[in-house]
């Protein structure tokens, strides 16, 4: 049971460092991307290749999933940056899609949809289990905390304050001598990072990565949580990806509790709440549990 | 080998012509309400699975049980659309892409509680394929390929003749012209949700016809879907029926250079090429 709970934890570190990143991209910055799933299977695929093919060190492996996300999340930013909102929704979850299309087929590299197995842990062989549930807790927490800081601290410079005026009046903002599209991009892949070094983070947790692991409900269980917690809002990001994942593992105990489900019933029953909860949260609390400390534009007001 | 070619062009074809019927439903959504509806996957999985119900579970034959499957998708997507999606748009087309995302898990669920994953074929008499010239055509895909041309003649007719389908035309042009003009642009909301979600029921079983279906049927198509419309030009219904034919014909001619795995990734790659040299798209609007 311990074990277990803290292996929610660390799931819950992980959705933490999505929604920071996503909190970047949309909360800030006012872009939309469905295509999180894509950028952590990114970080997760680069850092388990690295280090299991080339036997690169863990930290080294994760660094540079990290970056690899931001150079591919600079590129879909620039590819992108004229489009209008409805078209970038379309092409980002295209991307992912995408992703996992080259995961399941380049089999040479990345064994298709079996699947790469035995992605090396940190210390996994110097400490038992429960030890090294108990490590990554720390570690993935110790990283919750930097890149907390990290954009935080990047939310309330100049920066941060640039990106806010081109979510809320582009044109203004370019009027008053910011180049909107240099900030876009950057912000774009300041968040892609962080969605790759969870991916990475992902990867050597639990050893083993597929395509399979990366599908679409991934990017709206991290909608999620942002939205619950609060878009534009860094405290709200953690809290909402607690909430989240605290949401998903009750309905895997709720759900048994029905009598006479089959496997497939149950499995279909807990999505069907996600996607409901979804839906409800939207409509009943945009601004989420705790919201930017105004109005939100993103979601109060769209062109 | 010009024999393979022109085997992959006509089946191309034929993909592209039944590819147009969902892509069509989109894109008319597009045109009036002005977001991008997720929910077309889900509402081409239910169509299928109504069609399946129809033709498997009543005995029906393939034109009465595609009847119903535009029925039942059409009146599940006035449904949901009432009930769920129309408040979200005056939260601005991101939040209501987002929902009908949401949307289109949950529905897709409902599915796959009430017939499991597996996968499910129609009902089809077995005949053999049409050879000439070297090309192979199955009886069944002519007859697709006639359904889906009579569908969109159909769509064609109402779009043009109509009184309701000219007020639709109106208020894609100018909703607040339309709106002056006495246009009730709740009763235009509801239509083009019953049609465009009942097109794409309609294309869904269509596309299950050839293969089999599953709770995913509409999910797998969706990339192609948009595709489509927004090759074509996202808003323009014969712009969705030149892109449906695009991306039909481009997926098959891929094969020729790469895995079939990848067919999915050719209607990304489109949207990309077209967003970048030409972002309204073919026939349609602008993109930015």
């Amino acid at each position: 049971m311990e074990n277990y709970l803290i292996a929610m934890a660390v799931s819950a570190g992980l959705y933490a460092l999505m929604a920071l990143g996503l909190n970047v991209i949309w909360g800030m910055a006012g872009q939309v991307n469905l295509g999180l799933v894509g950028f952590f299977a990114v970080g997760a695929y680069v850092s388990a290749l690295l280090t299991l093919k080339l036997g690169a060190p863990i930290a080294a492996g994760v660094v540079a999933g990290a970056l690899a996300a931001a150079a591919v999340g600079a590129v879909v930013s620039l590819v992108t940056a004229r489009l209008r909102g409805d078209y970038l929704a379309i092409v980002t979850l295209g991307f992912a899609e995408t992703i996992r299309i080259v995961a399941s087929n380049e089999i040479w590299l990345t064994n298709g949809t079996d699947g790469l197995s035995g992605i090396p842990g940190p210390f996994r062989a110097a400490l038992t289990p429960e030890q090294f549930n108990l490590f990554y807790l720390c570690l993935v927490a110790a990283l919750v905390i930097v890149v907390f800081a990290l954009i935080d601290r990047l939310a309330h410079a100049p920066f941060g304050r640039v990106l806010r005026a081109i979510r809320d009046d582009e044109q203004a903002t370019a009027v008053a001598g910011k180049y909107p599209l240099a900030f876009k991009v950057k912000a774009f892949a300041f968040g892609s990072a962080a969605l790759g070094l969870s991916g990475a983070l992902y990867a050597h947790y639990t050893s083993y990565i597929a395509p399979d692991l990366f599908l679409p409900l991934l990017t709206l269980y991290i909608k999620l949580a942002l939205l619950a917690g609060g878009v534009g809002n860094n405290r709200g990001a953690v809290l909402g990806a607690v909430v989240v994942v605290t949401f998903l593992e009750s309905t895997r105990f709720l759900v048994p509790l029905i009598p006479g489900l089959s496997h497939v019933q149950g499995a279909a029953l807990r999505e069907f709440i996600i996607s409901a909860a979804l839906i409800v949260t939207l409509r009943l609390r945009p601004q989420g549990l705790l919201p930017e400390a105004r109005m939100h534009p993103v979601l109060e007001k769209e062109k | 080998m010009v024999t393979e070619i022109l085997q992959l062009l006509l089946n191309g074809a034929m993909a592209g012509t039944i590819l147009a019927v969902p892509a069509i439903g989109l894109t008319v959504i597009f045109a009036v309400l002005r977001f991008a509806n997720f929910a077309v996957a889900s509402h081409a999985t239910i169509g299928a699975f109504a069609g399946y119900v129809a033709n498997v579970s009543f005995g029906l034959p393939v034109l009465p049980a595609i009847v119903v499957a535009f029925l039942v998708a059409g009146l599940v997507g006035l449904a949901t659309d009432e009930l769920i999606l129309k408040p979200f748009r005056a939260a601005g087309f991101i939040t209501t892409a987002i929902g009908s995302i949401a949307l289109t898990i949950g529905l897709e669920n409902v599915v796959r509680f009430a017939f499991g994953n597996d996968l499910r074929g129609y009902d089809l008499p077995l005949m053999r394929d049409w050879r000439f010239a070297g090309l192979r055509v199955g009886p069944q895909q002519v007859e697709n390929l006639a359904i889906a041309l009579a569908a969109m003649a159909a769509i064609f007719a109402f779009l043009a003749f109509t009184r309701a389908g000219k007020a639709m035309r109106a208020v894609a042009d100018n909703p607040t012209l339309a709106g002056i003009k006495g246009i009730n642009d709740k009763t235009i909301a509801r239509t083009v949700s019953f049609v465009g979600m009942g097109l794409a029921g309609l294309g869904g079983m269509l596309l299950g016809l050839d293969t089999t279906i599953d709770p995913l049927t509409g999910f797998r198509a969706i990339l192609s879907i948009f595709a489509a419309a927004v090759v074509g030009g996202l808003g323009s219904v014969p712009g969705a029926v030149v892109g449906a034919l695009v991306i039909g014909i481009g997926e098959e001619m891929s094969l020729v250079i790469l895995s079939p795995n990848y067919r999915s990734a050719v209607g990304f790659l489109a949207i990309l090429a077209v967003l970048t040299i030409r972002p309204r798209g073919i026939l349609g609007q602008r993109a930015y």
